[in-house]
């Protein structure tokens, strides 16, 4: 069981080259805007075509180049959820639900109302798609891939299209929903947020091609790749030299760091989180930049400082988020010490 | 003033536009759904050909393909019995191929307006390309598809070239409203061509009516 994946396509910008497997997992896949991973989507559901590899769903063979297989998107039994819902205009919402249902009228009918009860939206059955909120239209729109209980949902940025305040609102909601839902989920996106909060499993895409895949959590702690880091919101990155086997200098920092388990020696970059920075009293203690403030961001809990080594110019920014009760404590200095925890670093190539 | 004109005219004109809708759909569901760009633009070319050419050459073509010493014309009169040129036929035939990229164009340009994603969409959700067509497709692309059918049929209605080519001008046969203009003005009876080009402008303004009316009709659910 589970869908296994492995398929190069030319494109016009780049080529795809995504190969992943996965079962039973919720399973995202992040990555820049143009990386592949809407078009990775629609290679899974045969409404694009790959150029070679194969496409294996619950030992079921929907694409494979070498054997001439290349079942159509309607016998792949997969739901896609489109970025904008892509429900049907001029239907009401009870047909948009039982457009591709198979069965008498009097059975759809039946499905059409338990499913609408089920995504609360009993009495809206008549009405269309235009009439309705941007959250319901979503709820339609999954309630319409549900329906036909696919062997894959796939979600395709499923929260893009809706306002901030909505967004965490509804995020709930369709996990809530998904409950029952026993195939396998992917899900696109390149909010790491949702990709964090939903999915158990990673793929990590650049220029469409797969760098990297694996538990989410593990991938968020240990990015391993620069363009990982950048995708899961490390905000501090440095290119950096490694010294000795305990020694390393973060060039973009102008700081030599001391760290005391062996520093992998393949490394080109190091990351630090902003939040997992610490600001400390002086300088006297190891690893920590002697800071200038330029800027402070104020958020609605925490502020985002904005710093480079002290007064030299030739260092990039550093990005310091601080809860504002702590920050809010501090005495003012012109200085600002930022130290940064060994624990904490991350070691890129 | 013979009536007979207007009768002829209108019957040519309402057998013209069923062919014409009929084979302008089809033909515009092909374009569209051709995946080769090159050969979409060449069809393309040859599709809308009729609309650029003076009908005169239009009819002269067709003279060509039907005229009874021609070996399709000729196959169609020894084999069928079926003799098209100077026929009621012809008339018909002249307004189709005239009035047919009118409606080919309308239709494509309907049917690409539709959002993609709405037949990928069907697709993912199992209907049949024909189902697809028929949900999704016609329905959205409706208000083009009849804006281009009201035009062709104004198209078809006002056929003078074409028509006087291969259909030649018979009273009572094959005389449309156009052609009795021209009969009448050639005789120097002003009056009776004024009665059939009044005529001629009232069923055109309504068909312009009729045409604004369907392509500015918004569907609630479409805004």
């Amino acid at each position: 069981m589970g869908l296994i994946v492995d398929i190069r396509k030319k494109l016009k910008s780049h080529n795809l080259d995504v190969s992943f497997e996965t079962h039973g997992e919720y399973l995202a896949f992040l990555g820049a805007s143009g990386s592949g991973k809407s078009m990775t989507l629609k290679c899974i559901a045969g409404i694009e075509t790959p150029d070679e590899g194969r496409i294996v769903l619950n030992d079921k063979v929907l694409f494979d180049s070498k054997l001439k297989i290349n079942l159509k998107p309607q016998e792949r039994n997969i739901g896609y959820f489109f970025q904008n819902y892509a429900l049907f205009p001029h239907m009401t919402v009870e047909e948009n639900i039982g457009i591709g249902l198979v069965c008498s009228k009097k059975e759809k009918m039946k499905r059409v109302q338990n499913i609408l009860k089920k995504f609360h939206l009993e009495g809206e059955g008549k009405k269309h798609p235009n009439q309705l909120s941007g959250g319901e239209q979503q709820r339609i729109a999954l309630a319409r891939c549900l329906i036909y209980k696919p062997d894959v949902l796939m979600l395709d940025e499923p929260f893009s299209a809706l306002d901030m305040h909505l967004k965490e609102k509804l995020q709930n909601e369709v996990l809530e929903m998904l409950k029952d839902y026993s195939g396998e989920v992917l899900m696109v996106t390149h909010s790491r947020d949702e990709a964090y909060k939903f999915c158990k499993n990673l793929v990590i895409l650049d220029q469409g091609k797969t760098v990297m895949t694996g538990n989410t959590k593990e991938i968020f702690k240990q990015p391993k790749l620069l363009i990982t880091a950048r995708l899961t919101g490390c905000k501090n990155i440095s290119k950096c030299d490694v010294l000795s086997q305990n020694r390393l200098r973060a060039i973009d920092w102008g700081l030599d760091l001391e760290i005391e388990k062996e520093i992998p020696l393949n490394i080109t970059h190091i990351g630090v989180r902003a939040h997992n920075l610490v600001s400390v009293a002086n300088a006297a203690k190891k690893n920590t930049i002697a800071c200038k403030i330029k800027k402070i961001y104020e958020d609605m809990f925490e502020y985002d400082v904005i710093a480079t080594k002290d007064h030299e110019d030739e260092y990039s920014e550093i990005i310091y988020k601080v809860k504002k009760q702590d920050w809010d404590l501090r005495r003012e200095e012109e200085t600002l010490y930022l130290q940064i925890p060994e624990e904490e670093i991350l070691f890129l190539n | 003033m013979e009536i007979s004109p207007i009768i002829i005219s209108l019957k040519t004109a309402a057998a013209a536009i069923v062919l014409t809708f009929m084979l302008g759909l089809f033909v515009a569901r092909f374009v569209v759904n051709m995946k080769s760009e090159k050969a979409k633009m060449v069809l393309d070319g040859i599709m809308t050909l009729p609309l650029v050419l003076p009908p005169t050459v239009m009819g002269f073509l067709l003279l060509i393909v039907f005229g009874v010493n021609r070996p399709f014309g000729k196959f169609l009169l020894e084999v069928l019995g079926v003799r098209i040129v100077f026929s009621w036929t012809a008339t018909v035939i002249a307004a189709v191929a005239i009035s047919f990229p009118l409606m080919y164009r309308s239709a494509r340009g309907a049917f690409e307006q539709v959002d993609k994603n709405l037949l990928m969409a069907g697709r993912t959700l199992g209907m049949s390309e024909g189902r697809i067509f028929w949900k999704i497709t016609m329905p959205l692309a409706l208000p083009g598809v009849v804006a281009g059918g009201v035009l062709s049929f104004a198209r078809g209605l006002g056929e003078f070239g074409a028509t006087a080519m291969i259909a030649g001008n018979i009273a009572n046969k094959t005389r449309t409203l156009p052609l009795a203009i021209y009969s009448e003005v050639s005789a120097g009876n002003m009056d009776i061509a004024f009665y059939y080009v009044l005529v001629i402008l009232v069923i055109s303004f309504l068909v312009v009516f009729l045409m604004n009316y369907f392509s500015q009709k918004e569907r609630k659910y479409l805004r």
